[in-house]
């Protein structure tokens, strides 16, 4: 193919992909489709590796198709696919706008053990406890979250700032959208990689996906095997070193016509900038070559694993991943467990499933998934958890169990919903205004969908929650409508496991069509 | 929810009820001849809730006895449920229509609609039917979903409530009709005229939390009040109110009650539902503030079969 044509397409495919992607995060209307955000996340490896685990069907199978592609054309996921590597590429032409140095990446020795030691920690923390170091490193989680945490706040605080002008002009379609930030702490973790990521790219290229990357890592390993491959014409060649300048993995030997091939992202910058025409992609043609083992750097590995197997088993006599009930018996809502979103199943499954890569926290219409900082454990933080401080859970609604791309949340069509219980409403009496204030108000069981929640008669002329838990689904509109403080009297206990409510059952009035005015 | 209004500006003067609220300051807006109002209250029974509303308006001398020309208008209807309009939790689109269809030839410059909706308020919106067919009528669809549209009111007689935040259109329109649909309420046990207020303000928690009888008079008292008040009893949802459960909860009535009073209005409402009066504090409550006459046998009502 000609030189600079495959740069081309890279780059068009990777814009839009990319423009895609923060379309789908920063839309805070939900305008886009469901089945077009999960087609994006079919071909996101970790979450289509998790989906395929638990559903073990094809249809889940996005990274048996990023397998193939990185089999015969290297890590093209890297550059073409991956949210994380576009935005780095991204980083790396404003680094070099900002100083050109910052664009001269030459040649540089693969961090080799490094990267392998996190990818085989990660492989075994993921295989021995759960997703946790996934939840951190996936490319695509930490894409995610950026957006949800940093750009999406942005465009509605845009979108608000042109609300409020609009309306001044009678114009109401675009509406005002309340801000709800998110505890403090969950935004450090994505500030960390934020500043980690965007500032390696912005003056060192591709370092982040060759030196800590997991996935990067281990499409590396498979690409070495790689049927395309970048290839050097060594007579053609004058040893410039142009294409080692231009390569943002520096993973270019201009001068032993080598490229790393486990580093290589495809970007074709190398073809693009080579004015000789010496380097090609095509299909790889085998040299002899010295092979030099490192048998000291083997033995390291080796270790670094046997040693990580062994602290495995060590720890695996500690904390479970399940949250411990926290026992507060001063707090007058005593939860025992947090609430977990609806087609989690249990909160067991759901932890080892979900890499909080917060779509679903961004698509829920109403803001009730918020991160979870403490809910579910250490291990489970930035999970989406149910917080009926801030919002409830919407009774006709079911997206965050449609767009999950980790299977975390399993599809519910919208009846199964209804009779999914998530967690438990509580009341707690001396709580409640009517009690206390020995004034109507019955905020709870006008809110609640079911009628679990429903007033019998209190004092004189007044009427006093309820709850028949069995037709209760836990989504928390009674506790979020509870006007009681700073504790609800009325609060939902999750379900540690989601189990199928009761259908509320309703007879006809017997009031009868009038004939007559009664007045 | 009730939304308040605006008798003041708006020509209401009009209408009976008018004297009652105290004119201060709109001497101009008065000064255009007011119709003389024949009924305090029309009630229509058995038609569709357009067909009604068509009959009711005409017997109360048309809706160019409450919107003159190039008048704004703010419509309330109940929209605060995510619930489709055959489950009556949500006044009937059709009946919002017309009011729109009404207002326009009245010679309304613009009618707005909006609600401050318990449930999501983009699905209240579109489920209720009501946000379709009002833009189809050429209505303004406002949102109402963000404390930056509301504005801080005071009611110095209140007795619980003083201050309020109400929706920036309602102080921006000239013209306010109320448009509840009769339910039943778990807690206050009727709601349709006073209570429809309760979505024209932000912080109803605070309502709840102070006693809630007492706030929906309170509220009441405040300046802008309803030129008109429709009360939509096409299916009236007479259990597990204000947002049902299942169709089970619905009796199809298909009656309307018209009328300028709001608290004559939610006593007739009452019947309707056959709850005594009594037993729905904040009826008693606004009529001892002076704020409407509860006493039907004492009014001028009309009542049409169709």
């Amino acid at each position: 193919m000609s030189s600079s044509l495959l740069r081309r397409i890279r780059i068009v495919f990777s814009t839009l992909v990319f423009i895609f992607f923060v379309l789908v995060f920063v839309d805070f209307k939900s305008l886009i489709p469901t089945n077009y955000i999960n087609t994006l996340m079919f071909l996101q490896f970790v979450p289509s590796v998790l989906k395929f685990y638990d559903l073990k069907i094809l249809a889940a199978g996005g990274f048996l198709f990023i397998l193939l592609l990185t089999l015969l054309t290297g890590r093209t996921y890297c550059s073409f696919i991956c949210p994380l590597g576009i935005w780095q590429d991204l980083n790396s032409r404003i680094g070099g706008r900002i100083k050109k140095k910052f664009r001269r990446y030459g040649f540089k020795r693969p961090f080799t053990i490094l990267r392998y030691t996190i990818l085989a920690v990660t492989l075994i923390v993921t295989m021995v406890w759960g997703v946790y170091m996934i939840t951190l490193l996936d490319p695509y989680s930490i894409f995610a979250r950026f957006m949800t945490y940093f750009a999406k706040p942005v465009v509605i605080i845009i979108n608000n700032f042109m609300a409020g002008i609009l309306g001044k002009f009678d114009i109401y379609t675009l509406s005002n959208v309340p801000v709800k930030g998110f505890p403090l702490i969950v935004y450090s973790i994505p500030a960390v990689f934020f500043l980690l990521v965007g500032g390696l790219s912005l003056t060192k290229g591709r370092l982040y996906c060759n030196m800590i990357c997991p996935v990067g890592t281990f499409l590396g390993l498979i690409s070495k095997i790689s049927l395309f491959r970048i290839k050097f014409n060594e007579t053609a060649c004058t040893r410039c070193g142009r294409c080692a300048m231009r390569c943002k993995s520096s993973c270019i030997d201009f001068l032993k016509y080598d490229v790393d091939i486990s580093r290589c992202v495809s970007c074709f910058n190398c073809i693009h900038t080579c004015q000789d025409k010496a380097i090609s992609f095509g299909i790889v043609s085998f040299k002899k070559k010295v092979h030099e083992t490192d048998e000291s750097k083997r033995k390291l590995i080796v270790g670094s694993l046997l040693l990580l197997f062994g602290l495995s088993r060590v720890s695996n006599g500690q904390d479970k991943t399940a949250p411990k009930p926290k026992k507060d018996s001063t707090v007058k809502e005593n939860r025992t467990c947090p609430v977990c979103p609806p087609g989690g199943v249990s909160i067991v499954d759901f932890n080892k499933d979900c890499i909080a890569c917060s779509l679903c926290i961004n698509t829920c219409p109403n803001g009730v998934l918020q991160p979870a900082y403490r809910q579910y454990g250490i291990a489970g933080i930035m999970q989406p958890v149910m917080d009926y401080h801030k919002s409830f859970c919407t009774y006709n609604c079911t997206k965050c169990t449609e767009i999950c791309p980790t299977n975390a949340l399993h599809p519910l069509i919208l009846e199964a919903k209804k009779l999914t219980q998530i967690g438990k409403a509580k009341f707690i009496k001396d709580n409640c205004i009517v009690k206390t204030e020995k004034t109507a108000c019955g905020a709870c069981s006008e809110s609640c969908p079911t009628k679990a929640c429903h007033m019998i008669p209190y004092e004189g002329n007044l009427v006093i929650p309820e709850v028949t838990e069995d037709i209760c689904i836990g989504c928390g509109h009674c506790e979020f409508a509870c006007p009681a403080s700073p504790y609800k009297a009325i609060f939902v206990d999750g379900n540690s496991v989601h189990i199928a409510a009761k259908k509320p059952e309703n007879v006809q009035s017997d009031i009868k069509t009038p004939v007559e005015f009664p007045f | 929810m009730k939304r308040r209004d605006f008798l003041k500006t708006s020509i209401g003067g009009s209408l009976a009820a008018g004297a009652a609220l105290k004119m201060g300051g709109f001497d101009k807006l008065w000064s255009s001849a007011p119709p003389a109002a024949k009924y305090d209250m029309v009630a229509v029974m058995g038609g569709s809730p357009d067909a009604m509303f068509d009959l009711g308006i005409q017997e109360l001398g048309g809706m160019g006895a409450f919107v003159q020309k190039g008048q704004k208008v703010l419509i309330k209807p109940n929209m605060g449920w995510d619930v489709i309009p055959e489950l009556g939790a949500n006044t009937n689109p059709l009946l919002v229509k017309r009011i729109i269809e009404h207002c326009f030839k009245a010679g309304a410059k613009e009618v707005y609609i909006f609600d401050h909706t318990c449930d999501n308020w983009v699905n209240c919106y579109n489920h209720s039917g009501i946000e379709k067919i009002a833009k189809s009528a050429g209505a303004k669809v406002v949102p109402a979903n963000s404390e930056s549209y509301y504005q801080q009111i005071e009611i110095p007689e209140g007795i619980k409530l003083q201050k309020a935040k109400v929706h920036q259109l309602l102080l921006e329109t000239d013209v306010f009709i109320n448009v509840p649909i009769l339910k039943d309420h778990n807690s206050t046990r009727m709601t349709a005229c006073l209570k429809n207020n309760m979505g024209l303000v932000w912080d109803r928690g605070y309502w709840h939390a102070n006693n809630l009888n007492q706030c929906i008079a309170d509220y009441a008292l405040y300046e802008k009040k309803p030129a008109l008040n429709v009360i939509d009893c096409y299916n009236v949802m007479v259990k597990h109110g204000p947002q049902g459960v299942s169709k089970e909860d619905i009796v199809s009535m298909k009656s309307q009650i018209l009328t300028t009073d709001w608290v004559a209005g939610d006593a007739a409402a009452a019947k309707m539902l056959g709850v005594a009066v009594e037993k729905i504090e904040y009826i008693p409550i606004a009529h001892k503030m002076g704020l409407g006459n509860m006493n039907l046998d004492s009014l001028n009502i009309k009542r049409i079969k169709m």
